[in-house]
This record gives structure tokens, C-alpha cells and sequence, in this order.
């Protein structure tokens, strides 16, 4: 009876978010995975979940959907295309992110906030904009391309296509994601106790190593938070391979979409969706058990 | 020749001289300890002697060689930190093995060599425990370990115990002092805790203001301090305002305290008559009784009790002896009973041998 009151106060302040996630993200997953064994309807959507005969009720219920993802290796392909181009993504905020971060902390204090507010500034126009934006740097008549090109025939190179390529959906993404990385980043850097740089320094480490032996181990929370929050929003990604990619350059989030509002075959879209969150919660578990033994080891 | 050899360094922060020509040297094997009050410069040294600084004019010289261009992971030096600086992701063991791994030891030696210095600091069996599972004092010792792993020739503690409560102070510092006989390794001890400074070190160099006041034996510096700020800052001390009447030419001179009279002091250098300074004189130099005999060399005065401040092993007496003049005494109370042997408005008599206080200038 005691517990009940002492935390009374948190259960009052803790069911609106509860109520707010199981209405719109449980319920939905719950709809979603029902949906995945389901037929698709006559005209796209659902067809009826069950039908009476006889009297008696009678479920329609699949397991079609399943097979063809299973058989079909070309959305296996998919699913593992998606994965490299989220995973590069990742690395290459990590090796952007990491320095720019590490520059931000180390910078007098009353400069950090002005820099933080530069980071998250993209923010502050549309997403599809900076897309577009992107489609102009990159597109043939571009001053980039031009420079890019001059470089690459001066090397005795075919002059590259940048727009519709899979550089071109990387540098799109890694352009979108990277203030997530630099977030989590310079929030573990800055706690980080420099006289232990003293110390290491003291102690016979060459900047290489007080960089390898302190600073990068106690900031792999930090990397492993940003790489989630990067990695995850660019497995599904869709907008950025319809815009900056080409045919050869879509990822599973295209398919989906495809399948949910083009094709309209919600059920099979639904199998794809579960299978995507599926592969995430997989990763993030093998990331949280490699972060537990990184802590022991 | 000595081990380590500070010539006229001088340490500027902007227009602030925080070390202003500092000039020592530390024999090997030697605990030696830089005293003074907060904001003296005693941290800016070390670091200097580390390597974090640099003079901005001066030289160190370890084992015959300049400093000067040697940075800290170059030096045969190590820190132990007043925050300990233990790393956070390592365990006991694997901090104590860094400074090796650093030096390219192979992992036998270096497992053989981490568990010499765990069992030279008792913590064998913490080995495995991560810094945040562990103690202070015991944190502490694993920084003393950390440090001293590859035998550096000289260690450098900065504060290493002003973290801890009293009494594991007080057991840290008769460990540190048996620690530091053992490996023989030479420290550089700096505290701002005249009592510690005292009891650890063989000689003491005492700083303010980014300068040496004195550098002698924590005996003599007690005994004898050099000038009226040593005298205040070790121990408790009367400090009378005084005159020099004249020399006496046998290492004695006569003074004269304002509302006192005239007495006889040792000298420990030369003064010239209507010289303005202090007596020094430790409380516990000073004789009280109700009728005392006057003794041969003994400056005598009466008095009368003002205040007494009883603290258990000792009371101390506050005795007006001229107009307004009022000197400190302190007797232990030994007798048994209750022991304290005067109250206030006793009248008293007291008396000190001639050398028993010294003659200091500013
Ligand atoms: N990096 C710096 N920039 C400017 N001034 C400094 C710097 N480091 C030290 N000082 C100044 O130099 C003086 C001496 O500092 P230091 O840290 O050596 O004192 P300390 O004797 O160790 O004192 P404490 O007992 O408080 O540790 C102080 O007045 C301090 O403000
Ligand atoms: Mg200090």
C-alpha cells in the first residue's frame, strides 16, 4: 500500500506519454502485424480479415505474404543493400561527426552554444528543400560537378555522373543525419574529465594514444548513441533514394512505400515494415550486448 | 650533484607572476615538500617540474639534463593528481599497467610488475575493481602505485591527500612516508598543510606569493623561521613588535617591545641598531608558573592570565605582560586530575631562554 502511495505521483505524470505510445505506435504495430496475414483486397488495401460459412466463422488468414519475401531473393538483396547504404552513412557521420564534435567541446564556452545552433541550423528549412538543394549541387550543370570533373579528366578519367548514383544518395543522407550524430557526440565529449589527458600524457602517452587508450573508449556511448540515431531513420529511408538516386539506387523504404501506396498491397507492405523493425531491433540488441562486453573486456 | 636542479625560474600568467625566480634543488631519495598558502604557485611548479608549463625564464635540469625541451611523456616524472585522475574504463590492475603498456614493456613483465606494486600499496584482491568501486583512500593508492610502476626518478603529488577525512589522512601519511622509504624513489610533495608538510618531509621549501621564503629542515624552519611570514604561517607563534637597540657582538642583540621593555634575542644573521621587526616566539618555548626563579639567559616577565582556552592534551594561557602586550603560552596538562593550572586573572610570572625565539624581519 505504501509503494502504491510514494509513487503515485509518477504514475499520475507517467500514463499520458503510456496512453500516447500505446495508442499510436502499439496499436498501429499490432494493426500492421496483423495486416501482414492478411490477403490484400480485390482493389488494393485488405481484404476481409474473415468470412461466415454456414453459419460458422471462418478466418482468412495467410502465410503468402512470408513466402514470397522468402523466396524471392532479390528483397533480401534489398534488405541487405539498405543495410550497407544505412551502415556507410553511419561510418561516414562517425568519421565527419566525431571531429566536428570533439571540436565543439573543446572550444571556449561561450562559443559551444553558437556552434551547436550552427549544427542544428539545417533544421530550420525543409527537409525536401535541402533535398532538391542537393539535386542542383550535384546535377551535370553544376559548379561542383564541373570542379569535380575538371580534377577527374586532369587525372585521365571519363568525366563522372554525380546526380542519380548511389554517391549521390550517401552524400544525401549523410548530409540529413549528421547534426544526430554530432549531438550525442559532443553531450559525451564535453563531460569528459580532461585531466585524465594530463595524467595519460604523464604517464608516457603519445597523443595517438591518449586519443586511442582514453578519449575513444570513453566515448563510445556517445558513438553508439549517434550511430543509432543515424542508423536506423537511413535503413528506412525512401525520400532520399526517390530523389538523389537512381533506378539501380533504391532501398527497402522505396519498396515499401511502393508497395503500400502505388501498388497498394498493404499486406505485403506490412511484412516488409515488420521485417525492417525486426532487422533493427536485432542490430540494436547486438549492439547493446557488444556495448556490455566492451564495458567488461 | 643534485637530482633535480630548478635555476631562477619565473612563471607568468598575462601581467600575473604566479612563480617569480624560484631557484632549489632536490637531492635523490629526498621527500621534499613545496608549502604555502592557496594561490602561492605551488601547482604551477609541479607543473612546470612535469612539463604541462613552461618558464617563461629559468631552467630545470633532471639528472644532469635541461628540461626544457622534453615533454611531460618524455620525462622520467609521473603526477599523482589531487583528483587521482584514475581512467574510469579501466580496472585497478589495467590503470596500474598503463604507464608500462606506454613504455612497451612485454605483458609477463608487466603482469609481474603490477602485482609487485599492488602488493606494495595492499590492494591484491581489488585488482579487478573498477575506480568507481573503490574508496577513496583506497583510489588514492592506486594512483601512488599507477605512478610509481616504471620507478620514475622523481614523483610528484600535488595535494594527494586533502580529498581524504583526518584520521585517514593521518594513516595515509605514515604509509606514504614508509612507501616512499622503500622504493627510495624522490618525491615532490606540495601541501598547503603546514602540519603534514612537517611531519613527511625531510627538507621544506616554504613559498608565497611565487616566491622561496625558506628552505631548511622542518626542525629548523620551525625552530628558527627566517621571516615574520614563516614564522605566522607555521604553527602558532607569537609575533611581537620589536626593535633592534643594539648587537651585542656574541651572536646576541638586545631589542626593545613597545610596552614590554628590553631583552636579550639570538641572532641568526646580522642587524644594525633601530631596526624595525619581529620576535618569534612558540608558545610552547615558554615557561609559566605562579613564582618562577630567575634563571641565568632567561628574559622574565609578569603577567597576568587574560584568557585560557582549554583543549584536552594542552591549555593555552594568554598572558598580559606590558601595556597591552599579550604573549601565548601553551602547557601540556600532564598533571593528574583535571589538570589545567591556571584561571583567568591569575597573576603569573614567565620566562624563555634568550634563544628560545628568534629576531625576523619582513
Ligand atoms: N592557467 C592559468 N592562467 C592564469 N592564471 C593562472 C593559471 N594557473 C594558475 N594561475 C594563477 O597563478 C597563481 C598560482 O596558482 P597555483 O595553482 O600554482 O597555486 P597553488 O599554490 O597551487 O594554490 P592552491 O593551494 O590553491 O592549489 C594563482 O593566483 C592562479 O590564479
Ligand atoms: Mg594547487
Amino acid at each position: 500500500m505504501n509503494w502504491v502511495k510514494n509513487n503515485l505521483g509518477k504514475w499520475a505524470l507517467s500514463w499520458p506519454p503510456l496512453l500516447y505510445l500505446v495508442l499510436f505506435f502499439l496499436v498501429p504495430t499490432a494493426i500492421m502485424f496483423v495486416a501482414a496475414f492478411r490477403f490484400p483486397g480485390d482493389f488494393g488495401g485488405l481484404a476481409p480479415m474473415y468470412y461466415v460459412e454456414e453459419g460458422r466463422l471462418v478466418w482468412d488468414l495467410t502465410l503468402e505474404n512470408f513466402q514470397r519475401l522468402f523466396e524471392e531473393p532479390l528483397y533480401w538483396e534489398l534488405f541487405l543493400k539498405s543495410a550497407v547504404y544505412a551502415g556507410v552513412t553511419t561510418l561516414a557521420c562517425v568519421a565527419m561527426g566525431y571531429p566536428l564534435a570533439w571540436l565543439i567541446a573543446r572550444s571556449p564556452k561561450k562559443y559551444r552554444d553558437l556552434m551547436l545552433l550552427l549544427v542544428i541550423l539545417p533544421f530550420w528549412s525543409n527537409f525536401l528543400i535541402r533535398i532538391y538543394a542537393w539535386m542542383i549541387i550535384l546535377g551535370p550543370g553544376s559548379a561542383f560537378t564541373h570542379a569535380v570533373n575538371a580534377v577527374v579528366t586532369a587525372l585521365g578519367f571519363e568525366p563522372l555522373q554525380l546526380l542519380f548514383t548511389p554517391f549521390a544518395v550517401i552524400v544525401g543522407m549523410v548530409y540529413v543525419h549528421l547534426p544526430f550524430m554530432v549531438l550525442p557526440l559532443y553531450a559525451n565529449l564535453e563531460k569528459h574529465d580532461l585531466a585524465l589527458l594530463d595524467a595519460a600524457q604523464d604517464l608516457g602517452a603519445s597523443a595517438w594514444q591518449r586519443f586511442w587508450k582514453i578519449t575513444w573508449p570513453l566515448s563510445l556511448p556517445g558513438v553508439f548513441a549517434g550511430s543509432a540515431l543515424v542508423f536506423i531513420p537511413a535503413l528506412g529511408m525512401f525520400a532520399i533514394p526517390d530523389i538523389l538516386g537512381g533506378t539501380d539506387s533504391i532501398m527497402i523504404g522505396n519498396l515499401i512505400k511502393q508497395q503500400i501506396l502505388d501498388t497498394r498491397d498493404w499486406p505485403f507492405g506490412s511484412v516488409l515494415s515488420i521485417m525492417l523493425t525486426a532487422g533493427v531491433l536485432g542490430i540494436a540488441l547486438l549492439g547493446a550486448l557488444v556495448a556490455r562486453g566492451g564495458k567488461r573486456g | 650533484m643534485a637530482l633535480l636542479e630548478i635555476k631562477n625560474v619565473v612563471k607568468r600568467f598575462g601581467d600575473f607572476t604566479a612563480v617569480n625566480n624560484v631557484s632549489l634543488s632536490v637531492e635523490a631519495g629526498e621527500f621534499f615538500t613545496l608549502l604555502g598558502p592557496s594561490g602561492c604557485g605551488k601547482t604551477t611548479l609541479l607543473r612546470m617540474l612535469a612539463g604541462f608549463e613552461q618558464p617563461d625564464s629559468g631552467q630545470i635540469v633532471l639528472d644532469g639534463q635541461d628540461m626544457s625541451r622534453v615533454p611531460p611523456e618524455k620525462r622520467p616524472v609521473h603526477t599523482v593528481f589531487q583528483s587521482y585522475a584514475l581512467f574510469p574504463h579501466m580496472t585497478v590492475r589495467q590503470n596500474i599497467a598503463f604507464p608500462l603498456k606506454m613504455a612497451g614493456w612485454d605483458a609477463k613483465k608487466i603482469a609481474s610488475q603490477v602485482e609487485e606494486l599492488l602488493e606494495d600499496v595492499r590492494l591484491t584482491q581489488f585488482g579487478d575493481r573498477y575506480p568507481h568501486e573503490m574508496s577513496g583512500g583506497q583510489r588514492q593508492r592506486v594512483a601512488i602505485a599507477r605512478a610509481l610502476v616504471d620507478r620514475p626518478r622523481l614523483l610528484l603529488l600535488d595535494e594527494p591527500l586533502s580529498a581524504l577525512d583526518a584520521k585517514l589522512r593521518e594513516q595515509m601519511q605514515i604509509e606514504l612516508i614508509n612507501l616512499q622509504k622503500e622504493v627510495g624513489i624522490t618525491f615532490v610533495y606540495v601541501t598547503h598543510d603546514q602540519g603534514e608538510a612537517l611531519a613527511l618531509s625531510h627538507r621544506i621549501a616554504v613559498m608565497s606569493h611565487g616566491q622561496v621564503e625558506q628552505l631548511d629542515t622542518p626542525e629548523t624552519i620551525y625552530s628558527y623561521p627566517r621571516n615574520r611570514f614563516v614564522a605566522d604561517f607555521i604553527g602558532q607563534c607569537n609575533v611581537l613588535e620589536a626593535e633592534v637597540v643594539a648587537g651585542n657582538g656574541d651572536g646576541t642583540a638586545t631589542i626593545e617591545i613597545k610596552g614590554c621593555g628590553r631583552m636579550r634575542v639570538a641572532l641568526r644573521g646580522e642587524v644594525a641598531p633601530g631596526q624595525k621587526g619581529w620576535l618569534a616566539l612558540r608558545p610552547e618555548k615558554i615557561k609559566v608558573g605562579r613564582a618562577l626563579a630567575v634563571e641565568d639567559g632567561e628574559v622574565h616577565f609578569k603577567g597576568r592570565v587574560n584568557d585560557c582556552l582549554y583543549l584536552g592534551d594542552v591549555t593555552i594561557y594568554l598572558v598580559e605582560v606590558g601595556d597591552g602586550v599579550v604573549i601565548e603560552t601553551m602547557l601540556p596538562n600532564s598533571a593528574p586530575g583535571l589538570a589545567k593550572l591556571f584561571d583567568d586573572q591569575d597573576q603569573v610570572e614567565i620566562a624563555w631562554r634568550f634563544d628560545a625565539g628568534s629576531f625576523v624581519t619582513e
